[in-house]
């Protein structure tokens, strides 16, 4: 077999021999997508990755979704109100149905969470959550073992799945609800879901085929795609030339070097977003006695010059950072920006007695963030001028985190993104203090370790006053700006670029799942 | 004849075994496939699990051992990434390639022999030496810059401006430097007809054809001008020896001199050169393959590098190692048909 069929109780019939040509009817609208990546499976649940949820956003609906302002839009969810302390009841919405025809209920938000609390990759996200109930068809309770502030922030991950549709035994004897990483389960062959797009056919790392779901509930959506043909195309400047060439209408992750030249290309729209993904330096104080001395720590932070790379190395393609959590995070505090000054960096380091600096080992990857190698380049010759030696080692991603987990260099680059798009997931897996009973701290490479600034937003998290939060995480964070428990470099920027009369602007947002169901196509006749 | 093939397999056989010895050498250095298989907050207790099951954690020689026991049945394992036996990813992803080498083999061939039959003949015309300028330069762009270049030449267009628009005589020549674009930049395109099983073919159609153009053209220019130039080379040499001046004061025709007695000659150490170098061509694919976004062995290798793949890597360069073989056996076979002095077997003759 050439093709992996989906096959779905509703589309049984549409068969596909060879490759097809897309049957075009009238007034339809064709996408043809260019990503860098295709989805790995078809299972949401195997493996946490943006294109598995930009994937979950075309052939499933969350809960509630993002806007583009961080906040929260009903989707399945139509109402939720927090009952207790710990639970949240929301209204489902009525008359919705899945791929496979089978009808939405309380079951299946029910059946999908503790499908979530099985999966490998979502079961420490989920670990809050006690339980959930389903109270009648359209009324489910959700539980949380202490009082939680996030859980609308989770319940955007909860993509409930057609829980007729993944139980039962397979042909060969599997369970169809298994989870198997890489492996070949049934829910990574085959999907029902409610969202807005249909697989019809899909090739991985060739291409995937969409067709709207004509039962599709959200008839109010205005989005007018018919189909989507998804093309993966990893090389960045062939993804440029797939677009400027007219073979694709929409890109996603267009590089630095080529932003001019689609900004200026006739027929194409550039489509710039600030990004929530940190890019930063972990100092080892494992191994360099010096990076335990806040003043060394603080010289370090003022000689890097968050605002030249920003501008020159990523031409504008970055947000200048001073802290974790981007603008619209709540914990996001306005006051703690980029404070570059060697003067005052030298007088520390003379303070502290280094005058005559050291040497360090420093390791980044050279093909996971934007300009990943040219930053550490560029850090790496800042810091000669406070007379820290750096002797820099780059390399590719597949060696890099095997690398990173040795912790056997003295400076590390990280980029983080928030799971749950708040500003303590930051802290709990990059400045906590290790601790390997409860996995905080995971990503912590230097062992830095701050209890006050912890506690704090230990406390935070479980505070359900969401302003007196707010306040709190403040704090946290200009705590480490102070104590610098990371460099804290930029938040790396999106950028897509859509053909002329793709009206993509509205449906791409800072999360960087683009919500097509949503997408109105308007070419002009010619 | 059958001891020679006989051989040749105990031949193909010993290089599986070298490759795969030594892929799995090296594959601590490839990366860690769990990492690629994670979301970034999951916890290692997770990953280890994972490392279990998938038996990761085992000794180098158990894995080895488990792996050879299977290969030797044709289970050459699971691909991590593309969730399917790796020699099935394989089988998937070779016509493809194969197609692509195929045109790109044709261009080579179609080419080479008359521009290099005739650069040999005519060595002081203006053509000739425009030909081997060319040729130089051919040989010394990396081939994805070449790649890069058709891509905007022919797939995105190029306006010219360099002359003054006003002028009638400038409008011209703008837009005959101009070119519109229009030519596929990426994939097969969606015209493919099934021939067979795995095979979808672009030869079939012509949206399928013009898909096929800019690659194997991209792919071809590295080989072109090295084929010319030997061809020149070798023709050169052959039309000085004495059989073909014989051949002259004999009074047979100049094209029979050039086409037939001297070009066969000439032919011999082509076809060695040649087996080689389309050998190396699968490697050129890879770049290719990357740039065009052809869905290949090429590019499939790329994916599993870049997701620490390690079964399909194996399954890969063991698979590239036969091909190796092969090749090189058919051009042992026809380098008998061509000059019937040598033999196959090593035996002198």
């Amino acid at each position: 077999m050439t093709l992996k069929k989906t096959v779905l109780a509703s589309v049984i019939g549409a068969v596909f021999a060879g490759t097809t040509l897309m049957p075009l009817t009238a007034g339809a609208e064709t996408l043809r997508i260019g990503y860098s990546a295709d989805p790995e499976t078809l299972d949401i649940h195997e493996q946490l990755s943006g294109g598995m949820l930009r994937f979950s956003h075309l052939s499933f609906d969350p809960l509630v979704r993002w806007t583009k302002d961080f906040d929260f839009e009903p989707r399945l969810a139509t109402e939720w109100e927090q009952v207790d302390e710990t639970t949240m009841r929301m209204t489902l919405r009525e008359g919705v149905t899945f791929h496979s025809g089978n009808e939405f209920t309380a079951k299946d938000v029910v059946w999908t969470i503790e499908r979530l609390k099985e999966s490998p990759d979502y079961r420490a996200i989920f670990e809050p959550v006690a339980s959930a109930e389903a109270v009648d068809d359209y009324t489910v309770e959700i539980v949380t073992a202490e009082p939680y502030p996030l859980l609308l922030n989770l319940a955007t991950y909860i993509f409930p799945m057609d829980s007729e549709f993944y139980t039962g035994e397979t042909d060969d004897g599997n369970d169809k609800t298994e989870i198997v990483k890489a492996g070949n389960s049934f829910a990574s062959r085959n999907a029902s879901g409610t969202g807005p797009f249909i697989i019809t056919n899909r090739r991985q790392g060739v291409r995937v085929d969409f067709e709207r779901f004509e039962d599709y509930w959200d008839t109010e959506s205005e989005g007018n795609v018919s189909n989507i043909v998804l093309t993966p195309i990893a090389e960045n400047a062939s993804r440029v030339a797939a677009l400027l060439s007219g073979g694709v209408d929409f890109i996603d992750a267009v590089p630095p070097n080529d932003l001019d030249r689609v900004r200026d290309a006739d027929g194409v729209n550039l489509i710039e977003i600030d990004g929530t993904r940190i890019i930063g330096f972990q100092m080892n104080e494992e191994r360099v006695e010096a990076f335990q001395d806040v003043r060394v720590r603080q010289a370090i932070d003022l000689a890097i010059n968050q605002e030249g790379i920003a501008d020159r190395l990523m031409r504008g393609f970055a947000t200048p950072a001073g802290q974790f959590s981007p603008e619209g995070y709540s914990g996001h505090n306005p006051d703690l920006v980029p404070r570059y000054d060697l003067e005052r960096a030298q007088e520390l380091m003379a303070e502290a007695g280094y005058e005559d600096g050291f040497t360090i080992d420093m390791i980044a990857p050279n093909n996971r963030y934007v300009n990943d190698a040219q930053i550490a380049q560029a850090v790496a010759n800042m810091l000669a001028q406070i007379n820290i030696n750096v002797n820099l080692r780059t390399m590719p991603l597949a060696q890099y985190w095997p690398e990173y987990d040795t912790r056997e260099s003295d400076m590390a680059m990280l980029g983080w993104h928030s799971d749950t798009e708040d500003t303590a997931n930051f802290f709990q897996y990059l400045s906590f203090c290790i601790d390997t009973e409860t996995g905080v701290g995971q990503y912590n490479y230097g062992n830095y370790c701050n209890e006050e600034i912890d506690a704090l937003v230990t406390q935070a998290d479980s505070e359900t006053d969401l302003e007196r939060r707010n306040e709190m995480l403040r704090e946290a964070e200009a705590m480490l700006y102070e104590d610098v428990g990371f460099i804290m470099l930029h938040w790396q920027n999106l950028a897509y670029a859509s053909a002329e009369g793709i009206d993509a602007e509205p449906v791409v947002n800072a999360i960087d799942f683009p919500y097509l169901g949503d997408l109105v196509i308007n070419r002009s006749e010619d | 004849m059958i001891a020679f093939l006989i051989k040749r397999l105990m031949h193909a056989i010993l290089v599986m075994f070298v490759i795969s010895v030594l892929a799995f050498a090296i594959q601590d250095n490839l990366g860690d496939p769990v990492q690629q298989m994670v979301g970034q907050s999951v916890p290692e207790s997770e990953r280890e699990a994972i490392r279990e099951r998938l038996g990761l954690n085992d000794p180098f020689l158990v894995q080895y051992v488990r792996f050879a026991k299977n290969a030797v049945q044709g289970d050459f394992g699971y691909s991590y990434f593309y969730r399917e036996p790796a020699l099935s990813v394989i089988a998937r992803h070779l016509p493809a390639t194969l197609e692509l080498v195929f045109a790109a083999t044709l261009i080579i061939v179609v080419f080479s022999v008359p521009i290099g039959v005739y650069s040999a003949i005519k060595p002081r015309s203006p053509i000739s030496r425009l030909f081997m300028g060319v040729s130089i330069i051919g040989i010394s762009i990396p081939v994805f810059l070449t790649a890069i270049l058709l891509i905007q030449i022919f797939a995105i267009g190029v306006t010219v401006t360099l002359f003054p628009g006003t002028t009638g005589w400038g409008a011209w020549l703008n837009s005959f430097f101009s070119t519109q674009g229009n030519m596929p930049s990426f994939g097969r395109g969606y015209d493919l007809v099934n021939v067979a099983g795995n095979w979808d073919t672009n030869l079939a159609t012509w949206n399928g054809l013009k898909h096929l153009v800019l690659p194997a053209v991209s792919l071809a220019s590295i080989m072109l001008p090295l084929f010319i130039r030997l061809i020149r080379a070798e023709m050169m040499e052959v039309l000085q020896s004495e059989y073909v001046k014989y051949a002259r004061a004999k009074g047979i025709s100049m094209r029979r001199v050039y086409f037939v007695h001297a070009l066969k000659n000439t032919m011999l150490p082509v076809i060695t050169v040649g087996g080689v170098q389309i050998g190396t061509m699968v490697a050129y694919t890879i770049l290719t393959e990357t740039v065009f976004q052809w869905p290949g062995m090429g590019l499939m290798f790329l994916d599993a590098i870049n997701h620490a793949d390690i079964p399909l890597i194996v399954s890969y360069l063991m698979i590239v190692g036969v091909i190796f073989v092969v090749t090189n056996t058919i051009v042992d076979l026809i380098y008998g048909l061509v000059n019937p002095t040598v033999k196959l077997t090593g035996k002198p003759a």
